[in-house]
């Protein structure tokens, strides 16, 4: 190894697989098992001290990448979207820009209020599923229960203003499919409340309680220096003290016109890794108010695509506030060249490169998954832990398989 | 400074070293030769693009190369705004590029799905084994252009 690489502060020996002696046990958890989800992990440990984690992680493999190349552009939007059918409108939003960025197209500013107020609800769900696994991880039922009960609740919101509970596909290029339905800022702001008691409730039972903090403090701490060699992404950089959100970064949605303060912890630690959710919640629960008290009004599709559409058909989409689509659409030829975008999902940044090559389906669409950039914690954090401690370290990651298995 | 106004100073310093850079909007792309990728990965990381966000292969049949497409990515507050775009060619036959999990540790991972998907190997890598495919895959790199997906009919054939 060269120097430039031990600046960094990474043990590589913790990044390669090691098969090990007749000393090591190996143990195969999943791809079946209750905590595992649709993966397998390769433990190898020396008495219950683990040596080496090896994820295999190909379990649910879609082929999103290849399928989406043989489709319409349009067409990979509900593809994709099943990726990470917890968060499902985060997903969708960085291919969507992608998409705006190679045809030119800029949705309007109601439109782009309207996404934010989708990805901050989605937000809001995908942080209470990751509590709600990491709780019954540690055999706390109750977390588990409450969690998956009050996602229900944003669920229903999501709902109400998409009309599809998990996969919503509401962003398209240029704008977005709905308006914002009548009464809506009433029930998300009782939402909003009823959310705030619980989190109260949430520190006293799990994040107070001396046995979860006994199981989490101090336990798979990640350095500031590591987490950024390693480009960890979401909530896990930010509990190691790295204040950085794709939503600063890059320019998307209505981010730019809103306050909100990004959540870091220095600890690094799988109980810093919990609060700065419970603080993103918080944090996303704030943006959604603001967002109902100063959505603007106007259009919610770009006027290159609404001059489309024959006259009666533009009157009755801005009568019903929702948008049938164009015929267009189904044949938008991307041009020539490529485009880069990074979104942050609740579980961190999603990377989006597409390359178009004048034809209607993309000649090349990647996507790197922030569960698939964090995957490379298992090798890195769970080395010389207990075994116990492998449940505690999981949970904490916020790890989603069918993500990292695009 | 504006992600834009960055992205030109990197660009610029690339430039003085002979790589051929050109900055668009806030992606820097630079063109490397396999022989030149290390020496130009080493050059970004100084710069502060400590970590990668993705590795890819793009596959063109007519000119008989693969494209790897490297981004790089810093969570500097300075320099948040930029990627640093890199792309080698190599032959579509036998593509060898060398390893860069020294330089960008996260890699490994990364490096290991090219290998998967397009079937270029990465030397020093020491990790190259099924990632996302069966374990007994064979057949041609499922991201190749000659790999085509059998797709069934929308609907059932009546006997």
């Amino acid at each position: 190894m060269s120097t430039l690489s031990e600046q960094g502060g990474v043990i590589y020996s913790r990044l390669i697989a090691r098969e090990g002696d007749e000393s090591t046990y190996e143990l195969f958890i999943g791809p079946q098992h209750p905590a595992s989800g649709h993966m397998r992990f390769i433990v190898r440990l020396e008495g219950d001290v683990i040596v080496s984690v090896d994820p295999d992680i190909g379990y649910v493999h879609r082929t999103m990448e290849k399928l989406a190349e043989g489709r319409e552009v349009i067409k990979s939007i509900p593809l994709l979207e099943r990726m990470t059918i917890i968060d499902s409108h985060n997903v969708t939003l960085g291919l969507v820009r992608a998409i705006e960025k190679l045809l030119d197209v800029e949705p309007p500013p109601r439109a782009r209020y309207l996404r934010t107020l989708l990805s901050e609800i989605n937000r809001i769900a995908s942080h209470l599923y990751g509590m709600g696994i990491a709780g019954i991880m540690l055999n706390h039922s109750t977390m588990f229960m409450w969690a998956f009960g009050d996602r229900e609740v944003w669920l229903q919101l999501a709902e109400e203003l998409t009309g599809a509970r998990l996969t919503h596909t509401y962003s398209i290029p240029g704008g977005v499919r709905r308006d914002l339905p009548q009464g809506f800022a009433d029930k998300a702001e009782k939402a909003v409340r009823y959310m705030e008691r619980r989190l109260k409730d949430y520190m006293a039972v799990f994040f107070e309680n001396p046995q979860v903090r006994a199981r989490y403090e101090g336990v798979g701490v990640l350095k500031k220096s590591e987490a950024s060699r390693l480009g960890i992404v979401g909530p896990n950089l930010r509990a190691s003290g790295i204040k950085y959100d794709a939503r600063l970064a890059e320019d998307y949605a209505a981010y730019s016109e809103l306050e909100f303060e990004v959540p870091t912890h220095e600890e690094g630690d799988a109980m810093a890794r919990m609060l700065v959710r419970i603080e993103e919640i918080k944090q996303s629960m704030n943006i959604i108010r603001q967002i109902l008290r100063k959505i603007p009004d106007g259009s919610i599709l770009a006027d290159k695509y609404v001059r489309l559409l024959p006259p009666p058909l533009r009157e009755q989409v801005a009568k019903t506030g929702r948008v049938k689509f164009p015929g267009i659409f189904a044949t938008l030829k991307l041009p020539e060249g490529d485009a880069v975008s990074r979104v942050e999902m609740g579980h961190g940044e999603i990377f989006y490169h597409v390359t178009g090559n004048g034809s209607t389906k993309p000649y090349r669409l990647r996507v790197v998954t922030p569960s698939f950039r964090n995957v490379i914690l298992f090798r890195y954090l769970a080395p010389g832990h207990r075994f116990m401690d492998f449940p505690a370290i999981y949970g904490s990651l916020d790890y989603f398989p069918p993500e990292a298995d695009r | 400074m504006s992600g834009v106004e960055l992205a030109s100073l990197v660009e610029q310093r690339l430039r003085e070293r002979g790589f051929e850079a050109q900055a668009v909007r806030s992606v820097v792309k630079v063109k490397a030769t396999p022989e030149r990728l290390r020496e130009l990965a080493e050059e970004v990381l100084r710069m502060g693009f400590d970590h990668l966000a993705s590795i890819e292969g793009i596959d063109w049949p007519q000119d008989g190369v693969i494209e790897v497409v490297y981004h790089a990515e810093s969570y500097r507050e300075d320099l948040r705004g930029v990627l640093v775009e890199i792309r080698v060619r190599a032959p579509r036959d036998t593509p060898r590029l060398p390893s860069l999990i020294d330089v960008w540790p996260n890699a490994i991972l990364l490096e290991r799905e090219t290998w998967e998907m397009l079937g270029v190997v990465f030397e020093g890598n020491p990790d190259l084994r099924q990632l996302l495919l069966p374990p007994d895959w064979s057949g041609p790199p499922p991201l190749r252009k000659d790999f085509k997906v059998v797709e069934e009919g929308v609907y059932v054939d009546v006997e």
